[in-house]
C-alpha cells in the first residue's frame, strides 16, 4: 500500500504544478489554455535534450524559458493577431507537435535511462534513508512548494491584482489605465512555464520521453483543479492555492487505486473527460433542475 | 481643454446595418466645465463618450486633451487622464476582488511586482471612510457583495484617486433608485468640485440638465445640435428646452423616459 501512496503522491506533486499553471490561466486569467498539452511535452522534450547533453540543472531553467516562450505565442495570437482563444491554444498544441519531435531531433521517443537527471543528482544524498526512493518526492515537493509560494506572492502584487482583475473585469482593467494585453500575456508565460517544469520533471522521473506525454493533460489538470475547488471552497488565496495542490493528488490517488482494482490504465482519460464533465455540469444541471421538474409535474396532469 | 474638430463615426460601414452614429461633431470644452449632455436614444451621446475615451477610433476628425493630439492614444492610456463610469455599476468594478485590490489597482501606485503596503491601505482605507457607506469596515469584502450605489460610489472613488483631466459620467445614477442616485450625484458633484475637475454628464433628467453645472448641449442624430451656457442658460424652462429642440431638429424628442421625468427632482 505504500508503495502506491508513494507513486500518486510523486505523480500528484509532479502533475499539480500543470494544475497551478491552469490555477493561473484558467482560475485567474479566464483563459482557457489549450495548449497546455502541448506545452507539457515541450518543457519534458527540452528538459531531456538539455539533461541528456549533460546539464540535469540547466534543463529545468531551458525547460520553463520554453514554456515562457509558448505562453507568449499563445497569448501573442489570442490578444494581438485577432485569433480566438480556444482557438489560439489548439493552433499552438498543433504546431508545437512538429517543434517537439524537431527538438528531440526527428525522433518521437528519447531514453534517459543512463542520463543524469535532477532526480538521479539527488539520490545521491538522499540513498540512507533506507528502502525506500524518497529523492522523487523531495525534488517534486520542493519544486510544488517553490511554484505555490511564488504564485500566492505573485498574485498578491500589483502585476498579479492586475492579471486576477483582467479575468473578473477586463474593462476595468483599461479604465485602470491597465493594458489588459500586457496582463495576459504576463499571466500565459508565467502559467505555461509551470507547465513546461511539470512536464520536464515527470520526463526525468520516469527516465523517458515520448512525443504523447502531455496528451490529455490539459483535462487531466482541469479535473484536479475543479476537485480541488469542490473541496476547499475559500476566499483566501492561500488555501484556494493549497486546495489546487490537494486536488492533483487526490486525483491521482483515486486513479492510483482504481489501478489497483484492475482498472485497466487506458481509462485514465475516459475518466478524467467525465471528471471535468461532471464538474463544470453539475451546478449548470443544478441550476436547471426546477425548470425541469416543473415540466415534469405538467406533463403529470 | 477638450478640443474635438469634426469627429464621425460610421458603425457597420457597407452593410444594412450601417449607422453613422457621428456626424462631423465639433465641441470645445473649457477647463473647469460641468456639462450636461441630453438627447433622445441613439443620438450619440454614448458614442461621443466612447470617441473621447478611446473606446473605438474616429473614422475622421481630431481629439485634443490639453493641447495634445489624442486621435490615435489607445484607450488604457487615454484613461490615465480620462476618468469614465457607466450606468450599469457591474461595469466598473472587478467583483470578486476586494474593495482594497480594485481601489489599489486605480490607484496604481508602486511597481508592478510591490505588493500593497500598510500605508496604501492607511491611505485607501481613510478614503473609503469619507464615502459615509461604512465601507472602511469591508475592505476585504468582495466588491460583489456591495449594493449598486455602494458599488458605483466605489467606481466614481476609483476613477477619481488619481484626478484625471477630465471625467466622463453615462448616466452613473440612473441605475440606482432615487435616494441613492441624488447621493451618489451629490458625492459626484463633490469629487468634482474639491479636485477641479471638468466634467461631461449624459444625463436623461431635463430639469437636472438645465441646474447641474455651467453648459447644457443637446444631441440629436449624431451632432450637436443645441449649446446652452451663461444668461441663456440662466432663465431656460424644460418646456423652453423642448420648444428648442423642436425648432432647431425639426421634430418631437422621442425620448418616454426624458419627457416622463422631465419634472423630477
Amino acid at each position: 500500500m505504500i508503495p502506491l501512496i508513494q507513486t500518486a503522491l510523486e505523480l500528484g506533486l509532479i502533475s499539480s504544478l500543470t494544475v497551478l499553471a491552469l490555477f493561473l490561466s484558467y482560475s485567474m486569467l479566464n483563459v482557457c489554455d489549450l495548449s497546455t498539452d502541448g506545452c507539457f511535452t515541450l518543457g519534458a522534450c527540452v528538459g531531456a535534450v538539455v539533461a541528456i547533453s549533460g546539464h540535469p540543472y540547466l534543463s529545468i531553467i531551458a525547460a520553463m524559458l520554453a514554456g515562457v516562450i509558448s505562453g507568449f505565442v499563445t497569448a501573442f495570437l489570442q490578444t494581438k493577431m485577432g485569433v480566438d482563444s480556444l482557438l489560439a491554444g489548439i493552433i499552438m498544441n498543433t504546431a508545437l507537435y512538429s517543434v517537439n519531435i524537431g527538438i528531440m531531433g526527428g525522433s518521437s521517443l528519447l531514453n534517459m535511462n543512463k542520463t543524469e537527471t535532477v532526480f538521479s543528482k539527488v539520490q545521491s544524498v538522499t540513498d540512507n534513508f533506507g528502502e525506500f526512493e524518497v529523492n522523487k518526492l523531495v525534488i517534486a515537493t520542493a519544486a510544488v512548494i517553490a511554484v505555490a509560494a511564488f504564485l500566492y506572492l505573485f498574485l498578491k502584487t500589483r502585476i498579479g491584482l492586475a492579471i486576477r482583475a483582467t479575468g473578473n473585469n477586463p474593462e476595468m482593467v483599461r479604465s485602470s489605465s491597465i493594458n489588459p494585453v500586457m496582463t495576459t500575456i504576463v499571466g500565459l508565460c508565467v502559467s505555461n512555464s509551470f507547465t513546461a517544469l511539470s512536464g520536464c520533471l515527470l520526463a526525468q522521473s520516469q527516465k523517458s520521453v515520448n512525443i504523447d506525454i502531455g496528451s490529455g493533460m490539459v483535462t487531466i489538470a482541469l479535473a484536479s483543479l475543479l476537485i480541488g475547488q469542490t473541496f476547499i471552497r475559500s476566499r483566501r488565496m492561500g488555501l484556494k492555492i493549497a486546495g489546487t495542490i490537494l486536488g492533483a493528488f487526490i486525483f491521482r490517488l483515486v486513479y492510483t487505486v482504481a489501478l489497483r482494482f484492475n482498472m485497466p490504465a487506458y481509462m485514465l482519460k475516459l475518466v478524467s473527460s467525465v471528471i471535468v464533465i461532471f464538474a463544470i455540469s453539475g451546478p449548470y444541471l443544478k441550476s436547471k433542475y426546477p425548470e425541469f421538474a416543473r415540466r415534469l409535474e405538467k406533463r403529470k396532469c | 481643454m477638450l478640443n474635438i474638430e469634426n469627429i464621425s463615426k460610421t458603425f457597420n460601414p457597407g452593410t444594412v446595418n450601417e449607422k453613422q452614429a457621428l456626424k462631423g461633431l465639433s465641441l470645445n470644452v473649457e477647463k473647469g466645465d460641468f456639462i450636461s449632455i441630453i438627447g433622445a436614444n441613439g443620438a450619440g451621446k454614448s458614442t461621443l463618450f466612447n470617441a473621447i475615451a478611446g473606446t473605438f477610433l474616429t473614422d475622421e476628425g481630431r481629439i485634443l486633451l490639453d493641447g495634445e493630439d489624442i486621435t490615435l492614444t489607445p484607450e488604457h492610456i487615454r484613461a490615465k487622464t480620462i476618468g469614465r463610469l457607466f450606468q450599469d455599476p457591474l461595469k466598473g468594478t472587478a467583483p470578486d476582488m476586494s474593495i482594497e485590490e480594485n481601489l489599489s489597482l486605480a490607484a496604481g501606485s508602486g511597481g508592478w511586482l510591490s505588493r500593497i503596503s500598510k500605508r496604501e491601505k492607511a491611505m485607501l482605507r481613510e478614503r473609503v471612510a469619507l464615502l459615509n457607506m461604512g465601507l472602511e469596515d469591508r475592505m476585504d469584502s468582495p466588491v460583489g457583495l456591495l449594493s449598486g450605489g455602494q458599488r458605483q460610489a466605489l467606481t466614481l472613488m476609483m476613477a477619481t484617486i488619481n484626478p484625471p483631466k477630465l471625467l466622463l459620467l453615462d448616466e452613473h445614477t440612473a441605475a440606482l433608485d432615487p435616494e441613492t442616485s441624488a447621493k451618489v450625484m451629490e458625492l459626484t458633484e463633490k469629487t468634482a468640485r474639491e479636485n477641479h475637475l471638468t466634467c461631461l454628464v449624459i444625463t436623461h433628467n431635463m430639469h437636472a440638465a438645465l441646474t447641474q453645472g455651467n453648459r447644457t448641449l443637446m444631441m440629436d442624430d449624431g451632432n450637436i445640435i443645441l449649446d446652452i451656457k451663461g444668461d441663456e442658460r440662466n432663465g431656460m424652462t424644460v418646456d423652453d428646452l423642448l420648444l428648442m429642440f423642436r425648432t432647431k431638429s425639426g421634430h418631437v424628442l422621442d425620448n418616454d423616459r426624458m419627457l416622463l421625468t422631465d419634472d423630477a427632482n
